[in-house]
């Protein structure tokens, strides 16, 4: 009973802090060098890992379909199963993850520290909002950036998937890229694609300033926001895909 | 140091706008989708199949068009399907043919027209008149085994 009501009561800071989050947004146009700056910490920096792991997951998935699809004498569908699986599934989730690794945690980190080295209060104390000046920007950056490093990841695995499929396999390039393009619906598997990457950016950096926002400030404080940062946001981007693909794809 | 900041977020930005694009244009269907030229042909059918509404409008194999709509006419109890069929492609005759065939043994069926004799040609929202439907597998598996049954049964008859 008083773990429910522990769990609530955070669901409804959260939200109340995400609401006034939202309510700042507006205000980051005027000074959108804020969000330039956190787009670097957020954006820039997960970009190596995420082309590196985009290309690996390309490549297995090639070499793992490859090697069912022979038995089927059906390998010219590689290039259409990679894609599929890349635009549909793996380019947003895997992006999300990673992105709560790399970036959500470091968000957290950063504004659990403020928080406990009183950085917080004193902007408060000079009349300047944390909210607008410290949450606001950040929030949005990763908002802004999930979604286009999950395009990165889908881009950089079909090429990895040809790497493999085509120059290593020797599947017909043709075959790979007619398969693609006749078959991937732009609507329904890229849009649908971009459209979860979207939602996980809001969870992944709703939660990762909220625990941050939130955390005991103390050193024990900090380093568990952290992780609750990435289990938590691991957990939800896992647990919304599952919904998200029985709205988009029944 | 700040310039150097906005620059690789420029770069990053630029990076993944590139690769929307190469998802869109590249990886997808879009750039072979062009639904602005096109004018509409409906055709009726007894039985359509596995038709769905954007599968293929062949002409001796060659892609003209999309089936754009799939409705069922509950006075003649037949199946109405509408086609945009590109500009580019004008000159069907009247007299042109439509059928439901599968691509491969078990591959996705489409609309395949092919043209008559007829001077006249098929114009914008124009019906074809001559169809033909799709050749559903458990019929033909069904009159298969009642023309063995029959056969044997003729066998045996002293007649």
């Amino acid at each position: 009973m008083k773990t429910l009501s522990r769990i609530l009561t955070r669901l409804g800071r959260g939200t109340i802090f995400l609401a006034r989050t939202l309510a700042a947004i507006p205000q980051l146009f005027v000074r959108f060098g804020l969000v330039t700056k956190q787009l670097h910490s957020v954006g820039v920096h997960t970009l190596i890992i995420i082309i590196v792991a985009g290309l690996f997951v390309g490549m297995v998935l090639a070499l793992q379909l490859h090697y069912t699809l022979t038995t089927f004498g059906a390998e010219d569908t590689l290039g259409l199963l990679v894609d599929l699986a890349l635009v549909r599934e793996l380019g947003p989730v895997v992006a999300a993850l990673l992105f709560a690794g790399r970036a959500g945690s470091a968000l957290t980190a950063e504004i659990g520290l403020m928080k406990a080295t009183e950085q917080l209060s004193g902007l408060e104390m000079m009349a300047v909002d944390p909210i607008e000046r410290i949450i606001a920007p950040r929030f949005f950056a990763g908002f802004l950036a999930l979604p286009l490093l999950a395009a990165i990841f889908s881009a950089v695995g079909i090429l990895g998937g040809y790497m493999v499929g085509v120059d290593l396999l020797g599947v017909d390039a043709g075959a790979f890229w007619s398969q693609i393009q006749d078959k991937v619906d732009f609507y329904d598997d890229v849009l649908n694609g971009i459209i979860k990457s979207i939602v996980f950016g809001f969870i992944v950096s709703w939660i990762a300033v909220f625990e941050g926002y939130d955390c005991v400030p103390t050193s024990e404080g900090v380093a568990r926001a952290t992780t609750r940062t990435v289990v938590n946001s691991s957990l939800a981007v896992l647990g919304m895909d599952f919904v998200l693909t029985a709205i988009m794809f029944n | 140091m700040f310039k150097s900041i906005e620059l690789s977020v420029g770069v990053f930005v630029g990076i993944g706008l590139a690769a929307l694009f190469m998802l869109a244009m590249q990886a997808s269907n879009l750039a072979s989708l062009n639904n602005d030229g096109s004018y509409e042909i409906t055709a009726r059918f007894d039985n359509i199949g596995g038709l769905k509404v954007r599968s293929a409008v062949k002409v001796s194999g060659v892609k003209v068009g999309e089936v754009s709509a799939i409705d069922y006419d509950t006075e003649m109890f037949e199946a109405v399907v509408t086609m945009q069929v590109d500009d580019q492609y004008q000159q069907f005759p009247r007299d042109t043919i439509a059928s439901i065939f599968t691509s491969g043994l078990l591959g996705e069926q489409y609309v395949s027209l092919e043209p008559g004799g007829d001077e006249k040609l098929l114009g914008n929202q124009s019906e074809i008149r001559h169809t033909q439907s799709a050749m559903v597998l458990e019929q033909l598996i069904g009159q298969f085994i009642f023309n063995q049954g029959s056969d044997k049964k003729d066998d045996n008859s002293p007649f």
